[in-house]
């Protein structure tokens, strides 16, 4: 049984770096919707897949008026390496010190791997969890899921 | 909506490109992209697939070029296009996979002569970007479907998460086509 808080939730703020001297808060998004992908390393070949397609959709995300943010437990040069190779546009937080500390507040950290699931969130302009949902670990799932949270999400502001 | 598996979104329509009869029990439905290596790798195993399954079953191909990864992918979908506007889709979609170490601008234009296609109307819907938004709905109709990455398969409107090998997908569409 998962462990990923649920919808209604409020979601926990946090404030992690991105890169070696920036820092991104939750609280900065706050007016936007938000996409938090938990993902489980860098450079594991799922990932790269799923984040690659995320990447390609950044225009579709922004027409509901959403950013999309991945987090896992890596460290920032590691992200950034990541992130030039693979020419990605969305911020990766670097959730390494205290080690998963973001992902244990959202649920979804594994404590015998010593990284988070694949877990994705959905939060609204108001930063409660409107969507979540855990993939088995070596399924990647795209972003069907995603689009459909995001348009109930618009439709029923709107 | 968790337990949803992540079904085609689009059903085969008149606008995609179809190898296989209509009446086929099993729909193969590729999201790919000419520049990823693994869906090279697929294109062999799919026409093996095709052979040994005959009959039972229908192949559509759907662009997903994933363009930050892959700079020509976008480029090669709007030239098989292209060259479907012409008669030739096939036969440019199998060239490029056949010779994908080589994609680029200069081998797009050698195949459109190869392919003897009248060389000023494909430049023309080139430049033009004429298919780009057949692309672009391409792949928002797969990104909608959870296509998770290239190549992405969908056997009569299920995602295919199995392995991609020939025995696999033989055994899988034989049960499909009894079902």
């Amino acid at each position: 049984m998962s462990t990923a808080l649920k919808p209604g939730t409020k979601a926990p703020d946090f404030s992690l770096p991105s890169t070696p001297d920036q820092q991104v808060s939750l609280s900065e998004f706050k007016g936007r919707n938000v996409i938090l992908v938990f993902y489980p390393a860098d450079w594991s070949p799922v990932c790269g897949d799923q984040l690659a397609v995320y990447n390609e959709l950044a225009e579709v995300f922004e027409g509901y008026n959403a950013s999309l943010i991945g987090i896992s437990c890596d460290g920032v040069w590691c992200h950034n390496a990541f992130s030039h190779d693979r020419k990605y546009h969305m911020p990766l937080l670097s959730d390494f010190e205290p080690k998963g500390a973001t992902a244990r507040a959202y649920g979804v950290y594994r404590e015998k791997d010593g990284h988070s699931e694949r877990a994705i969130f959905v939060i609204d302009t108001e930063g409660v969890i409107r969507w979540s949902y855990v993939s088995p670990m070596g399924i990647n799932p795209g972003a069907d899921g995603i689009l459909k949270a995001l348009e109930s999400l618009t439709s029923k502001a709107a | 909506m968790e337990d949803e598996s992540p079904s085609l979104a689009v059903p085969v329509n008149a606008q995609d490109h179809i190898q296989g009869l209509e009446s086929a029990p099993v729909t193969l439905v590729e999201y790919g992209d000419y520049e990823c290596p693994h869906c090279a790798a697929a294109y062999p195993i799919i026409k093996a697939v095709q052979k040994k399954s005959g009959s039972k079953l229908r192949f559509v191909f759907r662009n997903f070029p994933l363009s930050y990864m892959h700079p020509f992918a976008q480029l090669a979908a709007e030239a098989a296009e292209a060259a479907g506007a012409q008669g030739k889709f096939w036969e440019m979609h199998d060239a490029i996979y056949e010779n994908q170490e080589s994609l680029g601008e200069e081998m797009i234009e050698e195949l459109a002569q190869k392919l003897k296609l009248n060389i000023n109307r494909f430049n023309g819907d080139i430049n033009t970007h004429k298919f780009k938004e057949h692309v672009r709905k391409d792949f928002l109709g797969g990104a909608k479907s959870g296509v998770n990455g290239t190549p992405s398969l969908f056997i009569n409107g299920e995602r295919f998460d199995e392995s991609l090998d020939e025995d696999t997908l033989v055994a899988f569409i034989r049960q499909q086509s009894l079902a």
